[in-house]
């Protein structure tokens, strides 16, 4: 049984450093049972987040050796050296050692439109073949971990919280908008509060989802184009104009009751 | 007195799974104002990790003649009995098996996505001791999306969430519960809740087990608040134990390997190659001549389930469970005391669609290849099928005022849990529960708050902070998972109770000693101290509970009493506070009305 070094950020909102614990290994530890052992045996007051130990639940998130991951996937012996270094994600205010206050996230969430099924399937059993849902379902993989929420520098680094809804979110509102059944237009809240348009594609997001989704490339372009189409479609603007198509209707972005709705922390 | 924010809901909701969620979107669309806490994250609940899928009878499965397999409500509440040993309450069968395929459409409507048939409809999968396809998944995540759609929805209705909050007493009015007390886990702040009517949603308890697919919340804290607030509790001794918990490596052991692997096709084997489940010792006599009897017709069922008898991999997860135990008993296990689940013969691109998350869980933190290597198993401690008595129409309990659904509540289940039927039990009485919570705040008012009973909790949180020197939580939680481990896991005997009870008695004195570091803010330390507590009052009321029935059935095997005794099959075991004592009382089970045992005869 070999013994390591684990550095530990150790703090909270008015300060901290990191401090080292030695613990044991064993075939397949993960940073997380690493942690667990300093909590049992050294020090009970560490805190941090986790629930399913699986890789399910998306509560773990940190940053291992400066690399954004999920705590209970990252084995301890993936990690280079014999001192492994772990931080809290960064972009969203600390709590306490690994723990971050990770609130907004939910805050944004419930600005977003639910399913609105068209009126013809309403309350009834859908019909949908795999192949129209496949990419929906691909975006239904997110656990929330908001590890891609964590890398964006539009967030991280320019903290506009105040104007892009982040990666996470655009990934949900892609799932609404593919979905063969629903029957809003949310492209008017992506160009507004939700700011789409700041994202430029650096496909970091992507880079880190556990999950493996395709947040740039299957999400956040795709999503781009409608909005552009839209807007900026002179051709379909003057055929709307003309009465040849349609305006497309758009989302009532007042119909989720978010006054009712609180998410507190 | 130390202080403490007060919020006021007309129905508050203790619990943020799937049977909490679903409860806040019936008692706001009752007109209610509704408050939910939960010890998480919003969506990290227990109900997260759910894989298989959820059990209800749609009937969209074909069979290869292209006519869709005969299923119904009548044969899903059939299995459901016999799953159950008959233990189970009759009218919460009825009402479940009734009201599943309802609460499952009503998922799509409100944005889940399940696999899709041929035919576009929602996919099905078969599963241990259902007689159709009746596993409504999404591929082996169905948990994350049945939690994310009805928070979506909660969502969308209205609700006010509070996260990172563990309560630890419910607060009483005379016989009435008018609120709730606890800390954020955050600050260690101390808050109350104070409502017309609670809904208890707080899931299960494994955390007394050393191994257990259950995370760090399932303590149990919501079935001691309802014990101590004067609920009865009932089938105590009922725990699931799930036949196929990973055995290896040592940091994943316990943790959960879907029932779906053998639903597609996994086969289980020994240490000499043999299909162990074939033996006929192993099938019990209420299944006989219903399973396949040898690998060819297994296989063969794999492509046409009409004319060929599922594999005896799927029986109930009682008879796997008990199979894989005697083979590693006998000498035929594996060398981590486990037994091989294979599934490679179903081919790497298969196994990759329909199980992504279990391929995903071996590759990354085990270093297996489940394409390519079996997967050594062992029972895991899974599901509690006892709980708070919940009357099935409305979900009251015992105490006014106070309702309960999903996993901590019990009556669906009887002596053991089919695989799916979780997930539908918390759609239908979650939305029951809060309907039945919003019908009492409508016509009750607001509670008086007794500052004497906040004081008294408070005594009890703060007093490990307060010693100089004491106990460690973790290592007395660690004692007492050791001893439920050994002697009151799957094969149980009086002696074995008997020793595991003395063990928990010296443990409870001891726990009055705990002393923690640091002080209230996220220090864990502090959260298990409380826990510890509930967890060793929890044990104690299995053990005592599995003392008293004195035969085996379901979960219950007791070795000393190794047959069903019909006498036993009418009574439910009753646990109830009396003072510092649990009090167990015999009730008689309610009789099968005649058209329930028609409905039995006919499907069995
Ligand atoms: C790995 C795994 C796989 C499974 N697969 C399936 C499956 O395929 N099909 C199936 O039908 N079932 C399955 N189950 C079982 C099923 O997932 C659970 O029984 C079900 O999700 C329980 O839901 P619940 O809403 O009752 O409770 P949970 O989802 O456990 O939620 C409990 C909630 O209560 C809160 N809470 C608890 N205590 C407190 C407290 N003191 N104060 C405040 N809040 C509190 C928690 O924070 C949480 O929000 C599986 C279980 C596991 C572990
Ligand atoms: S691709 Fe867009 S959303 Fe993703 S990290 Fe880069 S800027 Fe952020
Ligand atoms: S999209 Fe991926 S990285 Fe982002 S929150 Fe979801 S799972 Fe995590
Ligand atoms: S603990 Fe659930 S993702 Fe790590």
């Amino acid at each position: 049984m070999e013994t390591i070094t684990l550095r530990l950020f150790r703090g909270d909102a008015t300060g901290g450093k990191m401090v080292d614990y030695q613990v044991k290994t064993f075939p397949n530890m993960v940073v997380l049972d690493a942690v667990h052992q300093i909590q049992a045996e050294q020090d009970s007051s560490v805190a941090c987040r986790w629930n399913c130990k699986a890789a399910k639940c998306g509560s773990c998130s940190a940053e291992i050796d400066g690399k954004p991951a999920l705590m209970c996937k990252t084995q301890v012996h993936e990690c280079a050296g014999s001192t492994i270094t772990v931080t809290p994600i960064r972009t969203f205010p600390l709590i306490k050692d690994l723990v971050t206050d990770v609130s907004w996230n939910y805050r944004m969430a419930a600005k977003i439109p639910p399913l609105t099924p068209r009126a013809d399937v309403a309350g009834k059993p859908f019909n949908m073949q795999q192949i129209d849902v496949d990419r929906v379902q691909e975006f239904r993989k997110c656990i929330e971990c908001f590890l891609c929420q964590n890398v964006c520098h539009v967030l991280r680094e320019h903290e506009r919280t105040d104007a892009f809804f982040g990666p996470r979110q655009m990934v949900r509102i892609a799932s609404l908008e593919m979905h063969p059944m629903d029957n809003l237009n949310r492209r008017e809240q992506l160009r507004g509060e939700a700011g789409v348009g700041f994202c430029n594609i650096t496909k970091c997001c992507t880079e880190v989802c556990p999950e493996s989704i395709h947040i740039t490339d299957n999400a956040i372009i795709p999503l781009k184009e409608r909005v552009v189409d839209d807007y900026f479609d002179p051709v379909r603007k003057g055929l709307v104009a003309i009465g040849l198509i349609k305006k497309r209707k758009k989302a009532p972005l007042d119909s989720v009751p978010n006054d009712v709705t609180k998410i507190m922390r | 007195m130390d202080s403490y924010e007060t919020f006021e809901y007309d129905v508050l909701v203790i619990g943020a799974g799937g049977a909490g969620l679903r409860a806040v979107i019936a008692a706001r669309e009752a007109g209610c104002s509704v408050g939910v806490v939960c010890k998480s994250l919003l969506g990290k609940a227990h109900t997260v990790m759910a894989e298989g899928g959820v059990a209800a009878a749609l009937g969209n499965m074909k069979s290869p003649d292209g006519m869709n397999e005969p299923d119904s409500w009548k044969v899903h509440l059939t299995d459901t009995f016999k799953g159950g040993a008959f233990l189970n309450n009759p009218r919460t069968v009825e009402i479940f098996a009734k009201e599943a395929p309802e609460r499952v459409l009503e998922l799509e409507q409100y944005g889940a996505v399940f696999d899709r048939t041929p035919e576009g409809l929602i996919a099905e999968r078969p599963f241990g001791g259902h007689k159709y396809r009746r596993l409504n998944h999404v591929g082996d995540r169905t948990g994350l999306e049945l939690i994310r759609t009805v928070q979506d929805k909660a969502v969308g209705v209205g609700m006010s969430v509070h996260m990172e909050i563990t309560l630890t007493r419910l607060l009483k009015d005379g016989d009435r519960v008018v609120g709730a007390f606890g800390y954020r886990r955050d600050t260690g702040k101390f808050v109350v809740f104070r409502a017309k009517s609670i809904v208890l949603a707080t899931g299960g308890w494994g955390r007394m087990y050393q191994f257990t697919s259950n995370s760090w919340e399932g303590t149990g804290d919501g079935l001691q608040m309802a014990y101590e607030a004067g609920a009865e509790l009932l089938d105590m001794e009922m725990i699931q134990f799930h036949p196929t918990g990973m055995a290896w490596p040592p940091g994943m052991r316990g943790i959960l390997v879907t029932e779906g692997v053998r639903g597609e096709g996994g086969i289980l084997k020994n240490n000499k190659g043999e299909r162990f489940m074939f033996n006929p010792d192993y099938t019990p006599p209420l299944y006989k001549g219903q399973f396949a009897e040898t690998a060819e017709e297994g296989e063969r069922w794999l492509e046409d389930k009409k004319n060929n008898r599922r594999p005896p991999e799927l029986l109930p997860r009682d008879v796997v469970a008990r199979a894989i135990y005697k083979e590693v008993e006998a000498g035929r296990g594996t060398e981590h005391k486990a037994v091989y689940l294979d599934v490679t013969h179903r081919g790497a691109e298969y196994i990759k669609r329909k199980l992504p998350s279990m391929y995903e869980q071996f590759h990354a933190l085990g270093a297996v290849d489940i394409t390519k290597e079996a997967m050594e198993v062992y029972p895991t401690v899974h599901y509690t099928m006892g709980g708070v008595w919940a009357e099935p129409e409305g979900c009251a309990t015992s105490v006014p005022g106070l309702f309960a659904a999903g996993e901590v509540a019990a009556g669906l289940h009887g002596a053991n849990r089919l695989g799916g039927n979780s997930l539908s039990d918390i759609l239908v009485f979650g939305k029951r529960a809060g309907e039945g919570a919003a019908e009492f705040a409508r016509t009750a008012k607001l509670g008086a708050i007794d500052p004497a009973q906040i004081q008294a909790e408070i005594s009890v949180l703060m007093h490990p902070l307060e010693l100089q020197e004491g106990e460690s939580p973790y290592k007395i939680h660690q004692e007492l998972q050791e001893n439920m481990q050994r002697d009151c896991m799957i094969a149980r005997n009086e002696q074995g109770l008997n020793s595991v009870l003395a063990k928990i008695l010296e443990l409870q004195t001891r726990a009055a000693k705990i002393k923690v570091n640091g002080d209230t803010a996220f220090n864990p330390g502090w959260h298990a101290a409380r826990d510890v507590r509930f967890m060793l009052r929890t044990s104690e009321i299995i053990v005592r509970c599995a003392l008293e029935r004195k035969e085996s059935r379901g979960a219950q095997w007791r070795l000393d009493y190794p047959a069903l005794d019909p006498v036993w099959g009418k009574k439910n075991l009753i646990a109830t506070q009396d003072g510092d004592k649990v009090k167990i009382t015999e009730r008689p089970l309610p009789d099968m009305p005649a058209e329930l045992k028609a409905i039995v005869e006919e499907y069995k």
